[in-house]
């Protein structure tokens, strides 16, 4: 691990496994420690004013890390209908039919890499290589909350209605995002995810 | 209660912000020049986190339903009938009136007990980007203020120095491997463009060249970095900024500098100076 400083209260570190890295740095509990922000190579961990970097930095640069994810329990099941405005050209660009872009999706293990963009839009590792595309060259100007989407190596899905690129192939009534809720995110770094196919 | 008589360009209610949940996708968000918040939470007695008014550019108007002691910190503007930096009693019915600011862009207003509106995730701030805590103020509005519990113990605090073009410390890193040199940066002042609100601030000057190409995978990001987009003109980041991205950070701002940064108006220069603390 690299350790990098972000500033006079902020460290970036560089790992092959961030949200593992960000288990173990919440583990510690440091009352110095005010966030721990997983990236997709990187944890950020930003602190109170004062902290001594050198020390944590050295602390963290040879911290242990855990071999299972931070939840290791049930995968949360998010119900998809598979009636995305994307699908279609998604099945184009893969060279696979529609059935088989839905069946590789919701055959899927999927972990939360880390979440950012917007509050509760989480970044799920595990897509199939094959359902691998780019993102839209012309971005909707708005997304509806509960859209199941891809782009690149991610799924997502849509916590709040919001402007996007991301390649549409259904909708959830699940809703990942709740501000009134606590934890308000359903999904967190490490959460494991599986997409079950329902038909309304 | 507190009356929206006029909130001048942008009112948004904003207190210290969203700690603790960046790793959820939420911005910290809270006060811009959080020094001028806590500075008028002190002034009347209030918790620095209290949640008070931060008006952009003032030309606004605020009426005090009840008696109430209220101080008003940051970008210097014409009031009346009280006066900037220095706790003041309004009776009820008071019109607060408040002129354009002279130099800053963002002025504080703090009630004594704080504003109580409802908090969203432990903070009332307002976050223009993820459109999280109260809706930017409209006339009309209506504040409830909350219960004081301090003491009012100062009679006045110097308030924000006008800078004509300010010096602000950078530290280089996380990733200033990614450009040729950062030496432009120290070199010549940049002129901060329109483009700018609370989620940064956009500047024109001397561009960075890249070193390296491709794209950077996304990663969390401090308030005060400088990102540096391909066109190689820093934005710093201020307290809407998204809490991860996938363009270079150049350099960071000096924690203590931020406040300063955030009182940058479009037009006006800025200079950056190397302090230590890179990677």
């Amino acid at each position: 691990m690299r350790v990098r400083r972000a500033g006079d209260a902020a460290l970036l570190i560089e790992t092959e496994a961030p949200h593992r890295l960000h288990a173990a740095v919440r583990e510690l509990a440091r009352p110095d420690v005010v966030d721990v922000v997983p990236g997709a190579g990187t944890v950020l961990v930003t602190t109170r004013p004062g902290t001594d970097l050198r020390y944590l930095g050295s602390l963290l640069g040879d911290l242990p890390l855990p071999e299972a994810y931070e939840t290791g329990g049930e995968p949360l099941r998010v119900p998809v209908v598979y009636d995305g405005e994307d699908l279609d050209e998604v099945a184009s660009i893969t060279g696979l039919s529609s059935e088989e872009v839905i069946e590789r999706h919701a055959s899927g293990d999927y972990v939360v890499a880390y979440l950012g963009f917007a509050p509760g839009f989480g970044y799920l590792s595990g897509l199939d290589e094959r359902l691998q595309v780019p993102r839209r060259d012309s971005p909707r100007t708005s997304v509806p909350s509960g859209s199941v989407a891809i782009a690149g190596p991610y799924g997502a899905i849509y916590p709040s209605s919001s402007p996007g690129g991301w390649r549409l192939l259904g909708r959830t009534t699940l809703k990942p995002w709740d501000p009134e809720r606590d934890p308000p995110s359903l999904l967190r770094p490490g959460v494991r995810v599986r997409f079950d196919r329902v038909t309304r | 209660m507190i009356e929206v008589v006029r909130p001048g360009p942008l009112a948004t209610v904003q207190d210290l912000g969203r700690a603790g949940y960046a790793h959820l996708g939420v911005p910290l968000s809270g006060a811009a020049d959080r020094a001028s918040l806590c500075l008028a939470n002190r002034l009347i007695g209030n918790a620095e986190d209290a949640a008070g008014v931060e008006l952009t550019f003032g030309n606004a108007a605020l009426r005090f339903e009840s008696a109430a002691w209220v101080a008003v910190t940051g970008a210097p503007l014409p009031l009346s009938p009280v006066t900037m930096n220095a706790p003041c009693h309004v009776p009820a019915g008071t019109v607060v009136e408040f002129g354009a600011p002279s130099a800053g862009v963002r002025t504080y207003v703090a009630v004594r007990g704080g504003v109580d509106v409802p908090a969203v995730l432990g903070s009332r701030s307002t976050d223009v980007l993820s459109g999280l805590g109260p809706p930017p103020l409209s006339a009309g509005d209506r504040l409830a203020v909350g219960r004081a519990t301090g003491m009012i113990t100062v009679d006045v605090a110097p308030g924000l120095e006008p800078e004509g073009e300010p010096v602000l410390r950078v530290a280089a890193g996380p990733r200033d491997d990614w450009f040729e040199t950062l030496a432009p940066l120290a070199e010549a002042a940049y002129e901060v463009t329109t483009q700018s609100n609370r989620v940064g601030v956009r500047l024109d000057g001397p561009a960075l060249k890249r070193r390296r190409g491709g794209e950077l995978p996304s990663e969390g990001m401090v308030t005060g970095s400088l990102q540096v987009p391909p066109n190689g003109l820093p934005i710093i980041f201020l307290a809407d900024h998204p809490t991860t991205g996938g363009y270079p950070v150049a350099a960071v701002l000096a924690t203590g500098d931020i406040p300063r940064a955030a009182q940058l108006r479009p037009g006006q220069r800025v200079r950056f100076r190397f302090a230590a603390g890179g990677t």
